[in-house]
């Protein structure tokens, strides 16, 4: 679904991707973690071109992303992505963030975009607040709208950036509820974040990374009780220590 | 069930109502109390600015109502009958005041497209307008009709355009302008974002250059030079000179105006909308622009204010706007010396068009807001 091959990315002189390699399974769940500024962030960003890599090959669905406009619409169309900080469109209601992409990408019509909206409403628990405007949602609600947004598109896979690091601690359960129920429909996702709860419920693999690189890989029960190397010890001794 | 304040505190946790406000922080007493009232000082400053406020109004009342002149013959007449304002000039010169030299049987034309005016402007400025998609056509067919209908021709007699002056001659001036200068100035302003550098090269340097000029000095251009850049045997009407000058200053103040509205966007806009897979222009139509142009407002109101007042620039270049029609009016040695009343007509004009646009921004941004309060 998504290959990844001799990754590198620099910000200005900075190396801040080295030589990844990751390959992605259709239905597979990945979690990425790591410290702060280890580049997990500016990875999957590289998967949706928000940024531009200048070594390494990235491929998704078949598409290889290159400079063609086209080439990247059309992956940007099949990857959804959710952000820490939502980003929803302020002077939109709820209703019109969700049907703005499929009705101007997907050329559907106002009453199919309307109806698919409701249903992934629906399914991330807020079909009430359609015609609300994302301001007057709590930060929980605002992250559970972006998720049906990008759900909205139908999309192949799904890139989330930290998408609790911005909450309130007592509305990471409804945000994390809504994609523990995503990742069990089957839905290919990369995931960027510090819940190891989720991450151990959830994942086929998580990624450790650090200054760049990814440090390893393994499934979840392996990696939290066998982790291989001193920094991701250190890391989880970090994470998990209290 | 109202609680009394005053009641025995002692609610259990968890239990504690919503209590009313104490009342002498609410109503009418509490506002004086809070505003006018609130020490010594600021009750001693209260009233000694009611007291010149009384001064000013009761003095200004009599000499622009009680004490005025109405109507008279001549500045002598006036002075004869009472000693406040003389508005027998306003009401001798009013008609030249709002059509300048427009012929009299052709003046139903103005009128009509004024009337017009006020159905195309309907839908643009209200969006709940009865049967405001159809109108919106009528907005777009406008400009077309009101041209016809006051320069003529297809059916209708010629007025040549040196014939229009005064209120007329503003708001043609303004609303061509306004009307003309948004689109441009939105275009310059995305222009100058644009990633392709040679369309940002010349939208900066337009914008750059318009900003740097007087007006005047391109009113002069548009009223002499023009005719040496332009092909022999070429010659375009000056007032539609005019309108295309006025038109490209107003939209390099327009397209900075907007470009600050552009900036105020943060970034996650333009990510979450480009992660959707919106285009370019899905992108600037329908998440980026609407934001920009709503954070914007008073900007471009400041603009267009400007420009509006500016029309009367064109005094200078021989046109006769309500400044020129003013002077005319005080060159008559029957209504020597009455330079104020005249001056202040014209200004009340302006005042009240420009204080309307003031509100309807402030209108308009309060309606947009309303609901997407963080």
């Amino acid at each position: 679904m998504i290959e990844i091959r001799g990754l590198h990315k620099w910000f200005g002189a900075l190396h801040v991707l080295k030589d990844i390699d990751l390959s992605v399974a259709t239905g597979e769940r990945i979690v990425v973690c790591g410290p702060s500024g280890s580049g997990k962030s500016t990875l999957i960003r590289c998967i949706n071109r928000l940024e531009q890599h200048q070594r390494g090959t990235i491929t998704v669905d078949g598409t290889e992303l290159s400079g063609d406009v086209k080439d990247i619409e059309k992956i940007r169309s099949e990857v959804g992505m959710v952000f820490q900080h939502f980003n929803l469109f302020p002077h939109l209601t709820v209703l019109q963030n969700c049907t703005l992409a499929p009705v101007w990408v997907r050329k559907m019509t106002a009453g199919n975009a309307e109806a698919t909206a409701r249903h992934y409403l629906e399914r991330v628990r807020i079909p009430e607040q359609a015609d609300k405007y994302p301001g007057q949602l709590s930060g929980g609600q605002q992250q559970r709208v972006a998720i049906a947004r990008a759900l909205c598109m139908e999309p192949k896979a799904m890139l989330f950036d930290e998408p609790t690091s911005a909450l309130d601690p007592e509305m990471i359960a409804e945000v994390l509820d809504v994609m523990i129920e995503l990742a069990e429909s089957g839905m290919t996702m990369i995931v960027v974040t510090h819940e190891m709860g989720f991450a151990r419920r959830v994942a086929d693999r998580v990624v450790f990374m650090d200054n760049g690189e990814i440090i390893e890989q393994a499934p979840p029960d392996e990696f939290f009780a066998n982790p291989r190397h001193e920094r991701t010890r250190e890391f989880l001794s970090q994470i998990l220590s209290h | 069930m109202t609680v009394s304040p005053d009641a025995p505190h002692d609610y259990p946790p968890g239990q504690h109502p919503s209590l009313p406000p104490p009342p002498t922080s609410t109503g009418i007493v509490g506002w004086l109390r809070g505003n006018l009232f609130s020490s010594l000082f600021s009750t001693a400053l209260t009233i000694v600015t009611v007291w010149l406020l009384w001064l000013l109004i009761s003095n200004l009342a009599d000499w622009m109502l009680f004490d005025a002149v109405v109507s008279a013959d001549s500045q002598a007449a006036c002075r004869a009958l009472d000693s406040g304002a003389c508005w027998a000039v306003i009401a001798a010169r009013l008609d030249q005041f709002v059509y300048g030299f427009y012929p009299e049987p052709e003046r139903w034309r103005p009128n009509l497209v004024f009337v017009l005016l006020i159905i195309a402007l309907a839908p643009i400025l209200y969006d709940r307008t009865p049967a405001r998609k159809q109108l919106l056509w009528f907005s777009a067919a406008y400009p077309f009709i009101a041209g016809w209908l006051i320069y003529g021709g297809i059916g209708l007699t010629v007025v040549p355009t040196g014939m229009y002056g005064g209120f007329l001659l503003t708001m043609i001036i303004g609303i061509t302008g306004i009307a003309a200068s948004l689109p441009l100035g939105i275009a310059l302003a995305l222009g100058r974002q644009s990633d392709m550098i040679a369309f940002r090269i010349l939208c900066t340097v337009f914008i750059e250059f318009a900003r740097g000029v007087p007006l005047i000095t391109l009113l002069f251009v548009a009223s002499t030079m023009l005719n040496y850049f332009l092909p022999p045997g070429t010659s375009f009407d000056l007032l539609v000179r005019v309108l295309i000058m006025v038109s490209l200053f107003a939209a390099a103040y327009l397209a900075e105006a907007v470009r600050g509205g552009l900036q105020a966007i943060p970034r996650g806009q333009y990510e979450a909308a480009s992660a959707l897979g919106l285009s370019w222009w899905a992108t600037t139509r329908k998440v980026t622009l609407p934001q920009a142009l709503k954070i914007s407002i008073p900007g471009i109101v400041n603009v267009f204010v400007g420009l509006y007042k500016d029309s009367t620039l064109v005094v200078i270049i021989g046109m006769l706007d309500p400044l020129g029609i003013a002077r005319a009016a005080l060159a008559d040695a029957k209504w020597n010396g009455l330079s104020t009343e005249t001056y202040l007509f014209v200004a009340l004009f302006f005042f009240v068009s420009c204080f309307a646009m003031s509100r309807y921004s402030m209108w308009l941004e309060r309606r947009l807001a309303r609901g997407e309060a963080q």
